[in-house]
């Protein structure tokens, strides 16, 4: 069973780096400078995508240096011709990767392109006026979206091939999987988007709302992953929407656009009226799918920082009510944050369901 | 962040903690009046909640 020993070689690596992560907290207690701002750097750190999947970094106090330890990831960028290379040799920043004849370094996240010694040049504002290759890197983030296609791919599959062999029944863990499916079919394709249409539609609300809570959940573990709380991501997810409501509108859909008040008016009274009223239409079709990748992104990222802040009380108190303090408002809210991973799934699979349900309506009444 | 930009914020959280807090009441009086639509209730009141709170994280990432 490949899917079982996917799952358990999955929960053996969570559980690893529950552990791991323990570690690093302790660790990072002994810092001396400004530990506020020190703080502050880890959790912007944190939220933003990386080139290597890091789970754990600590100053070594024998040699003073810092230790990050982690997974590599391939880097891959276009820069007059395909260039690859893993992310070590970027090292944090710290040296300078050689590719070809050309040399690459990472400056707060991004990579760019230098001479041998690695020199960047500073424009006025003090930002980088080196060359910057295009970067199609498989990142953190990607990686991630990548295990979680697979692990939803395994999943499914296996749960489909369960109703074959097992006569309509679901078995293992579609037994969890086939409510929550009916749910979306029942509760949330077919009161939105209505009973002629609503089955073309249900393959797209099934995999955004899997991914989405998946994305989700594993951004509550402690391996620092922050998809759903990349704005490029959730731009992506509502562009599909986007997309899906644009080309699969009905004639009445653009109607109700261009033309709501059909013919109960003269051409010449509904003119003045259109000049006003076309141009909202139009803004409300881009504000709909911008309200989608607003609210899912700005949830997820306000969870991590308020999470990771609280996490940081810790280390800023540093007397016995701090630890308890910061351990039982950092559980509660990780109960909480388990709620809002569910909930911003489910709502971003209704509000799809309500677009595509407006582009498929037919009416008649109207 | 400066005084104006704080104060801003704090006013968007009121109005959305408001504005959420009234659906809130609206969706529990209506299940109090007609416990068989709790389902089409509960989802309309967080498409609703939803709505606001998307306006609200726009107003807070503006300000």
């Amino acid at each position: 069973m490949p899917t079982k020993l996917f799952l358990k070689f999955t929960i053996l690596l969570l559980a690893g780096t529950t552990f791991l992560s323990a570690k690093d907290t302790e660790k990072k207690g002994e810092g001396e400078k400004d530990l506020k701002s020190e703080i502050k750097e880890y959790i912007r750190h944190h939220l933003e995508d990386t080139h290597d999947f890091g789970l754990y970094s600590f100053t070594d106090d024998k040699k003073g240096k810092k230790v990050y330890r982690g997974l590599p990831l391939p880097v891959i960028l276009w820069d007059e011709g395909l260039k690859v290379f893993s992310s070590t040799q970027l090292n944090h920043g710290k040296s300078v990767a050689q590719a070809g004849d050309n040399y690459y370094k990472l400056y707060h996240g991004k990579i760019y392109k230098t001479d041998e010694k690695g020199t960047i040049s500073y424009d006025d504002h003090h930002h980088p006026t080196n060359a910057k290759p295009l970067d199609f890197s498989i990142t953190k983030s990607v990686a991630t979206i990548i295990f979680t296609a697979l692990l939803m791919f395994l999943l499914f599959r296996g749960l489909a091939r369960s109703y074959r062999e097992n006569g309509l029944i679901a078995k293992g863990v579609g037994r969890f999987f086939e409510p929550i499916v009916l749910y979306i079919r029942d509760d949330i394709a077919r009161p939105n988007i209505g009973e002629k249409h609503y089955k073309k539609y249900m393959s797209f609300l099934l995999t955004i709302f899997f991914f989405i809570w998946f994305l989700n959940l594993l951004g509550l573990t402690p391996l620092g992953i922050n998809v759903t709380g990349n704005i490029a991501v959730t731009l992506c997810l509502a562009l599909l929407t986007f997309l899906i409501t644009t080309f699969t509108g009905k004639k009445d859909y653009w109607k109700h656009i261009f033309d709501p008040l059909g013919s109960s008016m003269k051409w010449y009274a509904k003119l003045p009226l259109y000049i006003i009223l076309i141009p909202i239409e139009i803004l409300g079709l881009i504000i709909k799918p911008f309200s989608l990748l607003i609210r899912l992104y700005a949830n997820i990222q306000a969870g991590h920082i308020v999470l990771m802040s609280l996490i940081g009380l810790m280390f800023i108190f540093k007397s016995w009510i701090g630890s308890p303090l910061s351990f039982g408002l950092a559980f509660a809210i990780s109960l909480i944050e388990i709620l809002v991973a569910l909930l911003q799934a489910y709502i971003f699979t209704m509000l799809s369901a309500l677009y595509f349900g407006f582009a498929s309506e037919e009416h008649e009444d109207h | 962040m400066e005084i104006p930009t704080i104060v801003g914020a704090g006013l968007v959280v009121i109005g959305v903690g408001l504005g959420i807090g009234n659906i809130g009441k609206g969706a529990m009086d209506a299940i109090g009046r007609q416990p068989d639509a709790y389902g089409k209730i509960q989802t309309a009141m967080l498409i609703a909640a939803a709505l606001i709170e998307g306006i609200g994280f726009a107003a807070l990432f503006a300000a």
